[in-house]
């Protein structure tokens, strides 16, 4: 067996250390090493964006980056958005919208959207379709996920 | 799926990773950003025991002019190159880092990588071809420079030695009466082109004086046509020329039937982008603004 390695990763503001083998992946490594669901996997292929997460504030497919890749670094998943109890403007705009159907891609959705707003407050339509074009939605209920990160974008801009 | 297992190694230094190239010759494959390496890991593709992690190497990212050359560094990601103000001179070059696949590959994925893995349909060889690019590359003997024309000899494969890494990537700025486009059709944001052409006008009185045409997803490698070229050279550009330049180019290539279309819907598809290319470098060179963007289906 290789030797494993260890890494230190910050996710969602909480320190954690881990010796792995250097071909986890993050995904595995936020799922199975430090328990965090929330980050789905849906193709495994860097396809469908499912599994998007934030490393070092860049938006990244975590079945597609290694966990040592994280080492050192800071990641924010989908349990990181809802704060101190409050859910996040987007998840609150995806509830009230119906921005999901089965909610597989959601948390993706979420974090690639999120990124989205960061760099474009308040994006036009077309922008939206653009920012999230790394995620899929099986279910293809893109309209209500456009109409829901469009609200939350007026609604942050509000605040 | 799963990579195999590998041993994972991260050199401090450019110097260190030579060193652990040359001490592990073909069992080792550099790791960059990981878009293209971690999906061939996932498949088994190629037996890699070594990974050399060289993503954190500092000084391989900058984007400068240097001599009128634009010099950008192998780690640079696609997002850093479509959101350079230094890029913005060379329109095709931002085309292409903007339309790789999405947003999270592009924020991970690097120009050196890219290049590296010379994938018949991936953007940056058609690109860089187009824009008669130079590959700096250090190994073991030292550095040297190569035309991005010898760079990639076949599929997948380029004349990097086993102990060699890219490091730079120079583009010649062009001059005011040049510029450039490159466009693919593409079926979906994260999937490969089905097909690209990049193109680099030089144009004086409405006339051309220079021209390079390639075709991406067409052959093994980037393909080029003297004829093709030689067809326009001197001539006025317009969309009759530029159809005529691409029955030849297209006529010269061999674009493989696969799930993304048959060889016919592709040669129609490449003579379509290849006048849309050339007629959008006309428009550039003729000072008029232009947007870019692929065709998705």
């Amino acid at each position: 067996m290789p030797e494993s390695v260890v890494v230190d990763v910050n996710v969602n503001g909480v320190a954690y250390q881990r010796e792995i083998e250097p071909r986890l992946l993050l995904v595995e490594f936020l799922r199975e090493e430090i328990g965090l669901t929330g980050t789905h996997i849906g193709c495994d292929t860097s396809y469908c964006g499912a599994c998007t997460v934030t490393l070092n504030g860049r938006l990244v497919k975590s079945c597609t980056c290694l966990a040592v890749q994280a080492d050192g670094g800071e990641v924010c998943t989908v349990e990181g958005l809802e704060q101190n109890g409050e859910l996040h403007p987007l998840q609150e705009a995806f509830s009230e919208h119906h921005g999901l159907q089965c909610g597989y891609c959601t948390p993706g959705m979420l974090m690639a959207s999120k990124s989205l707003l960061e760099e474009n407050p308040s994006p036009s339509r077309e922008e939206i379709r653009k920012g999230i074009a790394g995620n899929l939605c099986r279910c293809t209920g893109y309209v209500n996920i456009i109409k829901a990160i469009d609200a939350a974008a007026v609604k942050m801009q509000g605040v | 799926m799963y990579p195999a297992p590998f041993r994972y190694h991260r050199p401090e230094d450019l110097p260190a990773a030579i060193k652990l190239l040359s001490r592990f010759g073909d069992d080792a494959k550099v790791l960059a950003g990981g878009q293209s390496l971690i999906p061939m890991m996932k498949l088994r593709m190629g037996d890699i025991a070594e990974v050399i992690d060289i993503g954190r190497l500092s000084g391989l990212s900058n984007i400068e002019v240097r001599e009128s050359t634009l010099c950008i560094g192998a780690l640079a990601t696609h997002a850093k190159i479509a959101a350079s103000e230094l890029a913005a001179g060379i329109p095709a070059l931002v085309e292409a880092a903007a339309g790789i696949a999405d947003k999270q590959v592009r924020s991970m994925g690097t120009i050196g990588g890219g290049l590296s893995v010379a994938d018949a349909s991936g953007d940056w060889p058609t690109c860089l071809r187009g824009l008669n690019a130079s590959v700096v590359i250090v190994g073991a003997a030292g550095s040297r420079k190569v035309p991005i024309s010898d760079f990639v000899v076949d599929a997948y494969a380029t004349c990097l030695k086993s102990d060699e890494i890219v490091t730079e990537i120079q583009v010649p700025l062009p001059d005011a009466n040049t510029s450039s486009a490159y466009v693919a059709f593409k079926r979906a944001a994260a999937a490969f082109p089905t097909c690209s052409v990049g193109v680099q006008l030089t144009l004086e009185n409405n006339i051309c004086q220079q021209v390079s045409l390639v075709l991406g997803c067409a052959g093994p490698t980037a393909v080029v046509s003297a004829e093709a070229e030689a067809q326009l050279q001197g001539k006025e550009i317009n969309s009759e020329t530029l159809r005529a330049a691409a029955q030849t180019i297209v006529a010269a290539s061999d674009p493989p039937p696969d799930a993304r279309g048959s060889a016919v819907f592709k040669r129609a598809m490449l003579e379509t982008l290849v006048v849309e290319a050339g007629e959008r470098a006309l428009a550039r060179c003729r000072g008029e603004a232009v947007n870019g963007g692929h065709r998705y289906a």
